[in-house]
């Protein structure tokens, strides 16, 4: 018994390592990036559009207003292509060709952002630039590169939800004469709907987070853009492509650039899973 | 004010979802198809077992595949029995409480993380702060904190799938709970436990940004986990970035593409015929 | 926050930092020469290093990247024996380091083959960077816009740049900005609007070179000082080099290793 005791402990303190990793990072990345805010002051850190490290000069107002921007256009693609893929796979396809394409959909998630950022600057901007105008690296070529990078993401989580839907509520959707579409949006989306919210904000956060693909497609400059063919930098591009040359305060802008990117992330995960865990909980009513 | 009949809308509705649904895959196959056919002719056994010439213009990419296979493969060590005992913990040693909701935000946030963050935390603390410097083992420690979420849900909805009766019998034979775990429940959950960890190992190769700031990118053969080493991807960026070989760029990215094509297929595989034997 | 928690994670570090000791104590002696600094540098530093290593096996040399001052800052720190710059060091800077230049770069600047421009004047870049300039018309080419494309903070590329033609005008926000030579070559050669910079070794065919206050950016001009765009590639030191660093720098400035930079489109040292 006392061995078992034992045991137990030490698993306690080793499943605690996942809750202490993220402890370190947070203490880390607060303790690297914080000082410069308090620094420079919210006015000139968060709602300054002046980024200029040679001059002393950090602010990242362009890089948040350029994150969120090509967050809401990747998350409209997203959501357009990632829920309908849900919808096909759950309810209107044969269960034998659902078989091949959900792994092939998670299969999309496997493939490294380098290369989606490759394929997008080859492809995406070069189309962009000869048939819209504007450089090509833009919001736009932005959006529908991370669009597609988290289409699996949105889509594997409202297969889910819309899973855990009970079956009777479709068969008694359509025994009372609703026709599939009927029942699908009526029924079943409203209620898979908290599931899938929390798949579009965890989209989101894969979305706000992805650094390599961004860094290639979005052009980098340091406006915020004003049409969709205007080239944005986001937070995340920011970081990866100074961070190998910074010291300093600079170093330190970047990990406050971080900071921020972090406070984003958790309040979209805290959302998504308090609105997943209150979604399973009014399923299983 | 109805613009379609409901049958209307039903064919309208289903045809679009279709198209979605099409457009999705025809993006899938054409990434693929792209990298494949424009750099599969270029994967030859000596561009796999050589080691690059003038910065990679020339010859092959093997301490990148090593570089790559011990950066992962470390991870994945180290994140896999750290995964499996918070697994265990969760699902055999605690009734759902406070601590195990903590635990189970810990490792859900951890999972929402960006991988640049893992990147700059990796850097400051493995590489900075304990001294590993641009490192294999810094890369690998970094990543293995990067997939422990996915190996412990994973382990956890594996072990969770083994059937109570199994434990049942297994207490019925007077073994102590350790035993019954370690002999009996784990064995049963290993087929899903692999699944996690081979899906870890494919989210470790195909991750950039972290190894970057941690593994730093010396192109050349890793002779200890303290040497510097250049992951696949990396060397993939690299390539393509500074337009060094467009050829073996694709070459790169087409060797990185099959790999992960097969660890998903082994993942898939070894979760079919565990699914089967569960139910 | 649980102080448990951190106390299994301190153990488990501490456990790995005690392993990774052990197997660090067997390879110490064997360190590599480690070279770190401007990306620009550091594929012509690999390639001597590919060089080097062919002729002396026994021998150990390791690049990495991270940026002209970030070499700077490693050569203090003691994590590199060897810093690559790609620009001149600042008034700052020199008093602290013995900078070796061990080839020169030209700096040049590149537009898509399809603009008519051919040459400009320091002043006009000046403009054309800082977006006072914002038509091609303006200096003498087609009715379209301008679109500067520039290098990262930080990149001894950008430094030198500045430095050379900049003076004290900032380059525009609106200004594209990519992380390599390739990615600012990729550009240029797909849009007839871009203007960018670059290694003048790494041009090619596929961009047109402009010539600058009417000098071809060539080799020779770089070599006999016409051409003004041009910046030293420094290896950086601090005190001494060990025996194995020496030997690879003196291989560096050899008949055969400058032969080596030259022929990747370098222009040598002296």
């Amino acid at each position: 018994m006392k061995q078992d005791k034992a045991i137990a402990f030490a698993l306690m303190l080793i499943a605690l390592s996942a809750v202490s990793g993220l402890a370190l990072i947070t203490v880390f990345i607060f303790k690297e990036g914080l000082p410069l805010i308090l620094k420079s002051g919210a006015g000139g850190f968060f709602f300054s559009t002046d980024w200029d490290p040679k001059a002393k000069q950090f602010g990242i107002f362009s890089m948040i207003v350029g994150s969120l921007v090509v967050t809401a256009g990747a998350m409209i693609i997203g959501t357009v292509f990632g829920l309908g893929l849900a919808i096909v796979l759950t309810i209107f396809c044969p269960k034998a060709l659902a078989a091949i394409l959900k792994p092939l959909i998670e299969l999309l998630a496997g493939i490294p952002s380098v290369v989606y950022g490759f394929i997008g600057v080859v492809t995406i901007v070069p189309f962009i630039r000869d048939y819209f105008g504007g450089p090509g690296l833009s919001v736009l070529a932005t959006s529908i590169v991370l669009g597609v990078m988290v289409l699996p993401t949105v889509t594997s989580i409202s297969i889910d939800a819309l899973k855990s839907v009970p079956r009777s509520y479709w068969e008694g959707s359509i025994a009372l004469g609703a026709t599939e579409w009927q029942s699908t949006h009526m029924v079943m989306l409203k209620a898979a709907r908290s599931g899938i919210v929390a798949a579009i904000i965890l989209g989101m956060g894969r979305a706000v987070g992805e650094t390599m693909a961004v860094i290639m497609v979005c052009g980098n400059t340091l406006e915020i853009p004003s049409t969709p063919l205007d080239p944005l930098r986001t937070l995340t591009s920011n970081i990866a492509l100074e961070m190998g040359y910074a010291t300093g305060e600079h170093r330190e802008a970047l990990f406050a650039t971080a900071v921020t990117l972090f406070v984003i992330i958790m309040i979209l995960n805290i959302a998504a899973l308090t609105i997943a865990r209150r979604g399973i909980m009014s399923n299983n009513r | 004010m109805r613009l379609l009949s409901p049958a209307q809308a039903q064919k309208v509705a289903v045809a679009t979802m279709w198209t979605l649904a099409a457009i999705t895959i025809g993006i899938l196959v054409f990434i693929i198809g792209y990298i494949l056919v424009l750099g599969l002719p270029y994967v030859t056994w000596s561009f796999l077992t050589e080691a690059p010439r003038q910065m990679g213009r020339s010859g092959g990419i093997l301490p990148m595949i090593v570089a790559t296979v011990a950066v992962a493969g470390l991870a994945v060590l180290i994140a896999g029995p750290v995964g499996v005992a918070t697994a265990v913990y969760l699902t055999e040693y605690t009734r759902e409480g406070r601590l195990t909701s903590f635990i189970r935000f810990g490792a859900d946030c951890l999972a929402g993380i960006p991988s640049i963050i893992f990147g700059l935390f990796g850097f400051v603390f493995f590489t900075i702060t304990l001294g590993m410097g641009l490192s294999v083992i810094s890369g690998a420690l970094t990543l293995a904190l990067m997939v422990l979420p996915t190996i412990i849900r994973t382990a956890e909805v594996a072990i969770r799938a083994v059937p109570y009766s199994y434990r049942e019998v297994s207490y019925g034979l007077g073994t102590t709970r350790w035993q019954m775990i370690t002999k009996v429940v784990l064995p049963s959950a290993l087929p899903g436990i692999c699944t996690g960890v081979v899906l870890s190992v494919g989210r470790s190769i195909s991750e950039t940004a972290a190894v970057m700031l941690t593994a730093g990118s010396a192109p050349r053969m890793p002779e200890s986990m303290f040497d510097s080493s250049r992951t696949l991807a990396l060397h993939f960026y690299i390539l393509s970035r500074e337009g060094i070989s467009m050829t073996n760029a694709y070459a790169t990215a087409s060797v990185l593409i099959i790999s992960i094509l097969s660890l998903n297929v082994i993942a898939y595989w070894i979760m079919n015929r565990f699914m089967r034997r569960v139910r | 926050m649980s102080l448990k928690g951190l106390r299994s994670v301190s153990l488990f570090t501490a456990a790995f930092a005690i392993g990774v000791f052990c197997a660090g104590c067997g390879g110490k002696h064997a360190r590599a020469v480690n070279l770190v600094g401007s990306t620009s540098v550091q594929p012509f530093a690999e390639f001597l290093a590919e060089e080097y290593l062919t002729a002396h096996p026994t021998e150990n040399v390791e690049v990495q990247g991270g940026g002209s001052t970030a070499g700077l800052q490693a050569v203090i720190n003691g994590l590199a024996d060897i810093g690559m710059c790609s620009r001149s060091l600042t008034e700052e800077e020199s008093p602290k380091f013995t900078a070796t230049v061990i080839a020169r770069d030209g700096l040049a600047i590149v537009v898509n083959q399809s603009n008519s421009v051919t040459t400009l004047t320091t002043e006009q870049l000046r403009g054309l960077f800082s977006g006072a300039i914002r038509n091609w018309k303006e200096v003498g080419g087609h009715d379209g816009p301008v679109r500067p494309i520039t290098r990262e903070e930080g990149s001894g590329t950008r430094e030198s740049f500045v430095h050379l033609v900049m003076a004290k005008e900032r380059i525009s926000k609106s200004a594209l900005t990519q992380e390599s030579n390739g990615a600012v070559k990729e550009l240029v050669k797909g849009d007839s609007a871009a203007i960018g910079y670059m290694s003048l070794g790494l041009v090619g065919k596929e961009l047109k070179a402009i010539r600058v206050d009417d000098v071809e950016a060539s080799r020779e001009n770089v070599l006999n000082h016409s051409y003004k765009l041009a910046r030293p590639f420094l290896f950086v030191a601090q005190g001494p080099l060990r025996p194995d660093a020496q030997r690879f720098m003196d291989f560096v400035l050899s008949k055969e290793g400058q032969q080596a930079l030259e022929s990747e489109g370098l222009v040598r040292a002296q």
